[in-house]
């Protein structure tokens, strides 16, 4: 069993030491800690909202007051005191409004080196035009001249709401209504920034958006809201990716994103998340408590979620897609790393409203140390969805003897047409598969990064090459099909 | 030069190997028989420094360099392949990425460039279609769903590409049909025409007709107990174990 143990060393290694753990000084102007109607109505006044949002948030705030903190997932964590928390915290050189990278604080963009994003590279190499949320302000957003003239929309939430009052009444809060869920409402409360994509009638997005999340502040919670609308037969990529500074304060995330697709439309949004996720010890790490939803409105649209979830000390979050179109399509591939004390419940929920619908799930969980990793997904098929299909696979790989892993599939079928399947399985990297990878040459932790690649294998290959690249440095593991 | 000299191997709590001599020089091939429990597997896992096996007493030295020292990735960088009876899955990676991970951590180690992607591709491909295995079979995952021959052959593929200086090959004849064997034969005949050491582990003497060694030893209770050229392994096929004095608790 010494393997096994070289192998737990080394998955810490992989996983386990943040890289990233670096506080960045930037003078911020935060409102008081604490959430009240005046916390509110000062993040709305610093955003120079209308007036429309400013009751929507209000609206969204009483219906929180009314909810309580849902207990229902397995997960194990002290309970917050929202009254502790600074919900809007803006870098100051935001004030004015960069109006290239070159206004932007130095100090900022270091921060991004050190993470390896770096904005100039990223602009000529990789052809990926980034809105890089700090805190809770957009600071920087790439190529946006080239995406104007497609007619596409990307800009911050913020500006969506000045610049396109009109969308954003339509669309927010449409896929997620605000009571929802408790987050949601606390999300539609006190969001300060995000993203907005539209991607017009028939037009097929040029690029890749990205948009890199990074919690700076101690005990800043982040509340981003994003919303990408794909109207009739276009087609968009969307990345969401994310690192934070090492902190001891548990810090909260309370995301929600909101995805629509109208007839023949697709997204595709991946997520690599690698927040911090708590010491050896579990102290400390992000919550993450997300709300993620597509509507598939149209139909013969599509909608495709992808994610490496590597990070948080604590995550709730179930990417869903309402299938109402018929002919409609959902897709959900996770590939979910716990390590130490991190506490993963995720998983998907896939709703079959229109005839023949159909979805994919590709759910694999790794978990290491005294981890505890739960896949928990729905399929629903209801009466009308004649001819609905769903293929579910979840795999565990399980590394050591203290880890968990968990499976809780739900399925609700209301028509006899359809056509559900669901396959699980449960292994362990083995000293055998280890040995042989050693004497091949290859090191302990090459060696398990390799192996646990495989195994992740039908998930990654549906990350963009960009993501790819990202998931393997995060992952420690070598890219596949590089070669051949 | 291999060098292994008084090695005691225990497994589990229980001695195997109890005092095991043996020394191959560069270009040699060696054979190791025995009965079934003699020790040979337990030989060829603590040369190449399986977690597991523990050295008791004795040393494992290669030109000069302390074996017992070396993690198995180390060794394999020394110049050691092992070759399995029994080849493992690793679903998802396929053959080509695994080799081409494999050779490049072994050209670290020895601190050498990398090998460029086109290179590599050259080389597998090459080496293939020398043992006669489908290009196909290359971007499959590594011996999944192989059948025992096709696992075979995929071993001589990798030893062919990692070029190793001294091969330990542990049964690899096993349970293999006659096209098989010759495919296995061509592998380690190739190796050794480029005057590399072999030291091939069997139970049968039919994988001798195809590789002749220089030296056949019998290992039995856990040393070597008798040691001639060819002929030994053709005295042992025509009188077994027994007839030549030979039993399960010899030493």
């Amino acid at each position: 069993m010494v393997a096994t143990q070289e192998a737990k060393q080394t998955v810490q290694d992989v996983t386990g030491e943040y890289k990233y753990g670096f506080v960045t000084d930037i003078e911020t102007e935060r409102a008081p800690k604490g959430l009240s109607e005046d916390v509110i109505r000062f993040i709305s006044a610093k955003k120079d909202e209308p007036e429309w949002l400013l009751a929507w948030r209000l609206k969204a705030y009483q219906k929180w007051l009314t909810m309580e903190e849902p207990t229902w997932a397995m997960v194990d964590y002290p309970k917050i005191d929202f009254q502790d928390i600074y919900y809007y915290s803006a870098p100051k050189s935001a004030e004015d409004g960069p109006k290239s990278l070159d206004e932007v604080d130095p100090e900022l963009l270091r921060t991004y080196e050190k993470l390896g994003i770096s904005l100039k590279e990223q602009e000529v190499l990789a052809g990926v035009a980034v809105d890089i949320v700090f805190d809770s302000v957009s600071v920087a957003t790439t190529f946006r001249k080239k995406l104007k003239e497609a007619g596409i929309i990307f800009c911050s939430i913020s500006e969506a709401a000045h610049d396109y009052p009109e969308l954003m009444k339509k669309y927010l809060g449409s896929v997620v209504p605000v009571a929802d869920n408790y987050y949601s409402a606390l999300n539609s409360a006190v969001f300060t920034d995000g993203t907005f994509v539209y991607i017009p009638k028939g037009v097929r997005c040029p690029m890749e958006l990205s948009t890199y999340f990074r919690i700076n502040e101690a005990n800043t919670g982040q509340f981003e809201r994003t919303i990408i609308i794909a109207d009739e037969g276009s087609y968009v990529s969307y990345l969401e990716g994310c690192t934070a500074p090492q902190r001891d304060e548990n810090q909260l995330h309370a995301a929600v994103v909101e995805l629509i697709t109208h007839d023949d439309a697709e997204i595709k949004y991946s997520t690599v998340q690698n927040w911090y996720p708590g010491d050896k010890d579990g102290k400390g790490g992000i919550y993450n408590f997300v709300t993620k939803r597509g509507a598939c409105r149209g139909k013969n649209s599509k909608i495709s979620w992808t994610q490496v979830e590597t990070g948080s000390a604590v995550t709730w979050k179930y990417p869903s897609c309402l299938l109402i179109g018929d002919g409609s399509v959902g897709e959900f591939y996770s590939v979910a790393i716990t390590n130490n004390y991190q506490q993963a419940d995720t998983g998907t929920k896939m709703i079959h409203i229109g005839k023949n619908t159909s979805s994919t799930i590709i759910s694999k969980g790794i978990s290491a140390g005294k981890s505890e990793a739960t896949y928990r997904g729905l399929v629903r098929v209801m009466a009308g969805a004649e001819n609905a299909r769903n293929f579910t696979q979840c795999d565990s790989l399980l590394i050591g003897d203290k880890c968990g892993a968990h499976t809780v599939p739900y399925i609700e079928i209301k028509n006899p047409t359809a056509q559900v399947e669901h396959e699980a399985t449960t292994s362990k990297i083995s000293d055998e598969q280890l040995f042989y990878c050693q004497q091949r040459g290859l090191e302990t932790e090459d060696s398990v990064a390799l192996i646990v690649n495989g195994f992740c294998k039908d998930v990654m290959k549906n990350l963009p090459m960009e993501f790819a690249v990202e998931a393997q440095k995060l992952l420690g593991i070598s890219l596949e099909g590089s070669v051949g | 030069m291999l060098e292994i000299k008084n090695l005691h191997v225990t497994v589990g709590g229980q001695e195997i190997l109890k005092g095991l001599n043996l020394t191959i020089s560069d270009g040699e091939v060696h054979a190791i028989m025995g009965p079934n429990g003699a020790g040979k597997s337990t030989l060829s896992y603590a040369v190449c420094g399986k977690d597991g096996y523990e050295i008791t007493q004795g040393s494992i030295t290669y030109n000069g360099k302390n074996l017992m020292d070396m993690d198995p990735n180390e060794r394999a960088g020394e110049g050691l392949f092992l070759g399995f009876q029994y080849p493992v899955e690793i679903p998802g990676v396929s053959n080509m990425n695994f080799l081409r991970s494999a050779l490049n951590s072994q050209r670290r180690y020895r601190g050498e460039d990398e090998i460029a992607a086109v290179d590599f591709l050259k080389l597998i491909r090459a080496k293939a279609a020398e043992l006669d295995m489908d290009p196909e079979m290359l971007k499959r995952p590594v011996n999944v769903g192989f059948s025992g021959g096709e696992k075979k052959r995929n071993e001589m593929v990798q030893m062919a590409v990692l070029d190793p200086s001294l091969a330990v090959l542990d049964e690899t004849d096993s349970g293999l049909d006659i096209d098989a064997l010759k495919i296995v034969a061509t592998g380690i005949n190739r190796l050794r025409a480029t005057d590399k050491s072999i030291l091939m582990i069997t139970h049968y003497q039919r994988l001798l007709d195809y590789v002749v060694p220089d030296y056949v030893h019998i290992l039995a209770a856990g040393q070597i107990v008798k040691t001639g050229g060819k002929e030994l392994a053709l005295e042992l096929e025509e009188k077994g174990y027994m007839g030549l004095g030979i039993t399960e608790s010899a030493a």
